[in-house]
């Protein structure tokens, strides 16, 4: 039997606040206590409970890269009542976090293959763990492609990431707006996700699709995806359902058998496929 | 370890009881209120009845509480102070009078409970609680215990198990050590085992499907309109969840009074319309028919499926509280009779 | 019942209605709320003292709202319910068929939401005596007196909302208790939490409960819960003068007249 408890959270110290986009913020946390910081370990594509004493948890993936081993970020959208509370927090406050939790992008499998990254709005931090985590293993991929689009200019997240990205030559970003997101100076895309990306995909030929969004964009992605012949076992999405536990308790993120928290979040179209439409 | 029979007279139980009580254990057991039995604390051997088929509640309250604390905190400007829950000092519960699927409930429960992820609080609890089930004599038509491999003379789950005998001494069977110790801590109630067989003092209960069957069926029955047509009176409440002595769902919800607080479990249900509700308002299960379907499907093919446990006892407890009359023995037999898709 | 039978096959043929919600056989000895959509179904239909569940309740789901245009059998605590739904702005007299059953069992159609206004004048709410003297006897027990038999009496609440969910007048999709921006009621459930549930749950309900029991009925712990909406039916009664659904009435606590009381206010 275990000893410890598995709903006591670590403490973090919000080192770094970013305010990425209206309504979204990237906290950097570091750990109170040391020990904590040397043990503790994840893989991209996993998540955990963010939260305020006093306020409660909420659920998101890891934003930062594992590769990046001081600290942890993590990107929310002021939503609901714990995410308000954190959109309060101030550098220097503290907060709590359970985690990892959850299955990881099979990154290891993907060494000597093309990446193609799709992402849609405030989808792109879950990405973003594993973008880095490329990026930080670059000579193990070839061509990286990255096909990121939100509501309006405004709305993308990471600003100065994507202005990295697009000025590193092994990289290749698309950037695009919702018609109507545009502003004048806008010089990338206009047009929502999966137009854009049929437009702008590189061959389907040894590539691997990740994408991530809001679940509309998802249903009308993975079409376009297999339209240009990518394998079904080729895509992989990331999951977000409802969760309070993180590790298969709590009983609600569950599609058909699996559980998001603990089966997933990370699942390939294949395995997605066989499972029923409760996501 | 090998079962254990002997004797206790009727005026012995009452002996045993008060021989608990007096040791400063908590004793929940039946109580009378209205025309129902409630579990609950009891303080002196009067208080319990008899007249009950099972409880209105479980009794899976003991180990895992509607609402309970799970770590309390201390804020201050500079430092965050946490108080572990899991070291509390829980105390020994005595379950007494509970049916054999309230106590075979435990196994499906405690399974939850575990696996990957331990609960150490869960688990802290459990070991502190010693059943004490006594057998049915009574059975209605909303039990089904003999359906999900259970029976009315089950001893799975049991520490002892009392059957009442036609005299009205008891058979006693002790299933544990833990109920070895009970035994050996009051040897001079119980006395050489009965010559009274167990199997005619206890209540028939017809069988009314398979589980395995069931379970193989469900494999493919995800779309179907039996969920829509048997859920159409259901309100929407927690009901059937709360009742269920399997049924485990929580919330994790945090109370504060100024600088200090905690951060609690609590008891939630897969009937509510928001509990699987995102953010954004997009609910992935967003129809009543939908949310039975779930509450079958996890008892009847996930978890039997992941821990070769059922996630149902057979109490019928849900159809009994349910304000709308759903039963869930309406929605498995009829079940039974589908084909499933292709 | 013969001539509901027929009355609700005559209206389902005729595509008048496209679902009966009424009763028929349930568990047990129990009779269940039923949704008929095919006329040969209609002989499922039974109504007798077995029916007590509040049908109304059904007139605000998504999920019978889905199956089309309802008739509803309607015994008095059903057309107490449609009247105030109606005032309430919840249901529109044409998207409904009240099939009215009087408490002698027999059949009552009615022509408007006013009909059944005007019927059920003769059939006023009246709180029978044994709840009286329980009341009384609850009210005139000291303040500390009167917290700590409700704590006992809510103590076995663990928050099933079976109550909430069984209320027609409960129809709101989203619940006080649901809303957590700011969190105004404890989610758990402890002594404070239910306390807080339940005087809340009946506050919503002062001036628009009906007095149908259906909370009571539905509570699977047997509180008696219907304590508190039967004593604040008698408290606005007594402060608004109103008692009972009406078509044309503004509900007590939702709505503000010059001459309102202020004795409340201490």
């Amino acid at each position: 039997m275990s000893n410890q408890n598995i709903y006591i959270p670590y403490l973090m110290r919000i080192e770094k606040i970013t305010l990425e986009a209206p309504g979204v913020k990237t906290f950097r946390l570091k750990f109170e206590n040391e020990q904590d910081a040397e043990t503790f370990s994840f893989k991209a594509g996993q998540f955990g409970e963010y939260s305020i004493m006093g306020v409660g948890e909420s659920t998101f993936c890891i934003a930062s890269s594992p590769t990046r081993k001081e600290y942890i970020e993590c990107t929310f959208r002021q939503a609901g009542k714990v995410t308000s509370a954190l959109a309060l927090a101030e550098e220097g406050d503290i907060v709590g976090f359970r985690g990892p939790y959850g299955n990881i992008f099979p990154i290891d499998e993907w060494k000597g293959k093309n990446l193609l990254f799709i992402a849609g709005g405030i989808a792109l931090p879950p990405m973003r763990c594993v973008i880095w985590n490329a990026l930080d293993l670059r000579e193990n991929f070839k061509d990286i492609t990255i096909v990121y689009g939100a509501k309006s200019v405004e709305d993308l997240v990471y600003k100065d990431e994507l202005a990295e990205w697009r000025s590193r030559p092994d990289v290749k970003l698309v950037t695009t707006v919702d018609p109507g997101g545009e502003t004048p100076d806008w010089k990338g895309e206009v047009g929502f996700v999966p137009t854009i990306l049929e437009k702008t995909a590189p061959s389907a030929e040894n590539t691997i699709a990740i994408v991530c969004g809001p679940p509309i964009m998802i249903k009308f992605t993975f079409p376009v995806l297999e339209k240009l012949g990518f394998m079904e076992e080729n895509i992989f999405t990331t999951l977000e359902n409802r969760m309070k536990c993180g590790f298969g308790k709590c009983g609600r993120c569950n599609v058909g058998e699996v559980y998001v928290c603990k089966d997933g979040p990370v699942f390939s179209y294949q395995q997605l496929k066989l499972l029923p439409a409760e996501y | 370890m090998q079962t254990e029979n002997y004797l206790i007279r009727k005026s012995s139980l009452e002996k045993l009881f008060g021989n608990l009580i007096g040791n400063g254990k908590i004793v929940y057991a039946p109580k009378a209120k209205g025309n129902l039995a409630l579990f609950d604390k009891v303080q002196a051997f009067g208080e319990i009845t008899e007249d009950y088929i099972v409880t209105a509640n479980s009794a899976k309250s003991v180990t895992f509480p509607r609402t309970e604390k799970l770590f309390s905190y201390h804020k201050s400007k500079e430092s965050t102070e946490i108080t572990d829950a899991a070291n509390n000092t829980f105390p020994d519960v005595i379950l007494w009078g509970t049916r054999p699927c309230d106590a075979a409930a435990f196994i499906p429960l405690t399974e939850t409970f575990n696996g990957d992820f331990q609960d150490i609080i869960y688990n802290k609890r459990r070991e502190k609680v010693l059943i004490l089930s006594f057998s049915c004599k009574r059975s209605d038509e909303y039990c089904f215990c003999t359906s999900v491999n259970s029976g009315p003379g089950n001893t799975a789950g049991s520490d002892v198990q009392f059957t009442k005998l036609s005299d009205g001494d008891y058979l006693a069977e002790v299933i544990t050590e833990k109920g070895q110790l009970l035994v050996k801590e009051n040897c001079n109630l119980f006395e050489a085992k009965p010559e009274e067989d167990k199997e005619p003092n206890l209540a028939i209960v017809a069988t009314r499907f398979n589980q395995e069957e069931i379970q193989a069926k469900l494999q493919n029955l995800f779309e179907n309109p039996v969920w829509d047509d048997k859920s159409r009176a259901c309100l929407g409440c927690g009901s059937c969840s709360y009742v269920c002595p399997v049924c485990s769902c929580f919330d994790i919800q945090d109370e504060a009074h100024g600088n200090k607080g905690t951060r609690l479990r609590c008891w939630d249900s897969c009937g509510y319309g928001l509990f699987t509700m995102h953010t954004s308002g997009h609910n992935p299960r967003n129809t009543q028919g939908g949310r039975w379907r779930q509450r079958i499907l996890h008892k009847f093919l996930y978890m039997p499926n992941k821990s070769k446990v059922a996630g149902c006892v057979g109490c019928g407890r849900c159809s009994r509280s349910c304000p709308a009359d759903i039963n869930i023995l309406d929605t498995l037999t009829s079940l039974q009779e589908e084909k499933p898709n292709e | 019942m013969n001539e509901l039978i027929q009355k609700a096959t005559i209206l389902l043929e005729s595509n008048s209605v496209q679902v009966v919600i009424g009763y028929g056989k349930g568990s047990a000895n129990r009779t269940r709320a039923i949704f008929i959509t095919q006329a040969a179904d209609c002989e499922k239909l039974i109504f007798d003292s077995r029916c007590i569940q509040n049908l109304a309740v059904y007139l605000t789901k998504q999920e019978i709202k889905k199956l089309g245009k309802p008739a509803i059998v309607a015994p008095i605590p059903v057309l107490r319910s449609i009247v105030q739904l109606a005032a309430e702005n919840q249901i529109a007299e044409n998207d409904l068929v009240v099939l009215g059953v009087t408490p002698e069992s027999e059949l009552v159609e009615f022509e408007s939401f006013a009909a059944i206004e005007t019927f059920l004048s003769t059939h006023r709410i009246e709180i029978e005596g044994k709840y009286q003297k329980t009341i009384e006897m609850i009210k005139s027990m000291p303040v500390s007196e009167r917290f700590a038999y409700w704590v006992k009496e809510l103590e076995p609440c663990f928050k099933c909302y079976a109550c909430r969910s069984a209320c027609p007048l409960c129809y709101c999709t989203r619940c006080t208790v649901e809303n957590n921006q700011p969190q105004w009621i404890s989610v758990a459930s402890h002594p404070l939490g239910n306390l807080e549930w339940h005087v809340m749950r009946a506050m919503h309900l002062a001036g628009r409960c009906t007095d149908c029991e259906a909370c009571y009925n539905a509570c699977p712990m047997g509180i008696p819960i219907h304590l508190l909406t039967k004593s604040m039916l008698q408290d606005v009664a007594e402060n608004f003068g109103t008692y009972g659904p009406s078509l044309d009435k503004l509900n007590a606590l939702s709505s503000f007249k010059p001459d309102d009381k202020e004795s409340f206010i201490r």
